[in-house]
């Protein structure tokens, strides 16, 4: 059976993962994607893994949903209350999802996963440490690569040459 | 611990269902890319589940791979979003076929 800390953090992530899809204001809407990022930092503290947790929180929480804030705040005021779909494609999304999810519930409750049970003690956050440094040492060193990259991309393609022009013209 | 590992992987599923039905019924760019973090947070989920009932360390430090290469995701997704807003004044995803500008 869940407990009620489990049902509350769950009710958090979903609704508000609803929430940030449906409200009819992006700022809202960004503002309740930080709910459900901080409703599965939530799980993960509830899954003895406060490292994972913490993490989640610094770069999802602190980092992301607040750029996502500010890149919503550059965009036209009409077009951040403004919903463009159609009803029929709607429904037809409604009923995929409740496909998928039926589907893949009834599967996942036939499997043998429900008898997995672990009276273990947790992971300690230094055995993560040491696989970063041992066996997972190349593929840190590629992330911090490719997070660089992309950090350069992004700021290489949100440049504005434009302006940049007319200052030298001045 | 009271919670078993079928709970959390059905709230994963849950949240697939409602990041698949962004991607497929939204058309403003930003709202897909929110749908896009609720699945990926949906993954990260079942990873730290798994890696707490097996147990293994394995599928933290993948969960934590996986976080740092979405914060990447996002800042490139985040600035094509902002210079296809500014060559078409729009954020609905119907106006991007054309990359002309």
């Amino acid at each position: 059976m869940v407990d009620a800390t489990f049902l509350a953090l769950s009710v958090l992530t979903i609704g508000s993962a609803i929430a940030a899809l449906e409200l009819r204001s992006l700022i809202y809407g960004s503002i309740a994607l930080m709910g459900t990022l901080a409703g599965i930092a939530g799980f993960f503290l509830l899954l003895d893994s406060p490292f994972v947790a913490m993490f989640q929180i610094a770069v999802y929480v602190g980092s992301i949903a607040v750029l996502i804030l500010f890149t919503v705040m550059l965009v036209k005021r009409e077009l951040i209350f403004k919903k463009i779909e159609d009803r029929r494609r709607q429904f037809a999304g409604i009923g995929l999802m409740l496909v998928l999810m039926v589907g893949l519930g009834s599967l996942i409750i036939d499997s043998g996963i429900k008898s997995i049970t672990t009276d273990e003690p947790a992971i300690d956050f230094r055995d993560i440490g040491k696989d970063f440094l041992t066996y997972y040492w190349p593929v840190l060193i590629l992330m911090a690569l490719i997070l660089a990259g992309a950090v350069t991309g992004a700021l290489v393609l949100a440049r504005r040459e434009d302006v940049e022009d007319e200052q030298r013209a001045n | 611990m009271s919670n078993e590992l079928i709970d959390f992987v059905i709230v994963s599923i849950a949240l697939l269902g409602i990041g698949i039905y962004g991607i497929s019924v939204k058309r403003n760019a930003i709202r897909m890319l929110f749908a896009v973090e609720i699945i990926i947070n949906a993954a990260n989920l079942n990873l730290v589940a798994f890696a707490r009932f097996l147990p293994h360390s394995g599928g933290q430090t993948l969960a934590l791979f996986s976080i740092a290469i979405a914060a990447a995701e996002v800042a490139v997704g985040l600035s094509l979003i902002i210079v296809a807003y500014r060559m078409f004044q729009n954020v609905d995803i119907a106006e991007f076929r054309s990359l002309k500008g």
